[in-house]
């Protein structure tokens, strides 16, 4: 004898009449079709079976309450429920969103490391010995202010008591050794940036 | 003769399907759901232990 299906309408009829059988097949009936469909969304079995508890938790409490008149449309109506509750699902979790690694996307595409990585160190290290150099070839008073001011930050008030001259020259060799270095620098095409 | 070293074909993979303890939890929930509606268009909902 063939097996005689019974609608999800009937089904539904007899389950808000109090049949909880009713409600076991239909959960039997769609389960698969409705899991994968949560499942291709959400490509997690934990996630997964939340939403589809959460779907049938309000499957259950409309029918209960006598509020579904979607005869004849009970999976498609199912479905809709499950598809809110993944966008409620993405969209709770937007505010901290978990990337996974695919062909297209490499995590390391967002994350970056500020320091500087081995060809900037490099670049940094001969800009500083050219600069080192450079400031080798300076007249010894020009040469002394400006290292004074520049690598021991000292104030031109302190610069002019160390070395014995006023301010006025202390600044006036400082501003000439910045403007040798500049004619260097231009005369031989150095460039001094990484 | 050569050896095959390419991975074998998946089997065909299973239907997804909820865990067994989601579908007795609803089941279970259901059975204990009452859902009672007032006169006043008010719905109240009770869970029997």
């Amino acid at each position: 004898m063939a097996n005689v299906v019974i609608p999800d309408a009937v089904l539904v009829k007899n389950y808000t009449c109090g049949d909880e059988n009713a409600l076991a097949v239909l959960i039997k009936r769609h389960q698969s079709k409705l899991y994968g469909f949560i499942y291709s969304k959400v490509s997690d079995r934990d996630i997964a079976d939340d939403i589809f508890q959460d779907t049938f938790i309000k499957v259950i409490r409309t029918l209960k309450s006598n509020s579904y008149n979607e005869e004849g449309k009970f999976l498609p109506w199912v479905m809709r429920i499950s598809h809110n509750l993944i966008v409620d699902h993405f969209r709770k979790n937007k505010k901290m969103p978990m990337y996974r690694e695919t062909e297209e996307f490499s995590i390391f595409s967002i994350m970056t490391d500020s320091s500087p990585n081995i060809e900037n160190r490099i670049i940094t290290d001969q800009v500083e010995n050219d600069l080192q150099r450079l400031i080798e070839e300076l007249p010894d008073d020009q040469r002394e202010v400006l290292q004074m001011r520049i690598y021991q930050d000292l104030s031109f008030k302190e610069i002019a008591d160390l070395t014995g001259v006023s301010i006025n020259t202390a600044l006036g060799r400082m501003r000439y050794a910045l403007m040798n270095l500049r004619k260097v620098i231009e005369k031989n095409k150095i460039i001094l940036t990484n | 003769m050569a050896k095959i070293y390419s991975e074998k074909k998946l089997a065909a993979p299973k239907k997804m399907l909820p865990k067994k303890e989601t579908i007795n939890f609803l089941l279970n929930y259901s059975k204990a759901l009452k859902v009672v509606k007032t006169s006043g268009n008010l719905t109240f909902e009770s869970i029997a232990n």
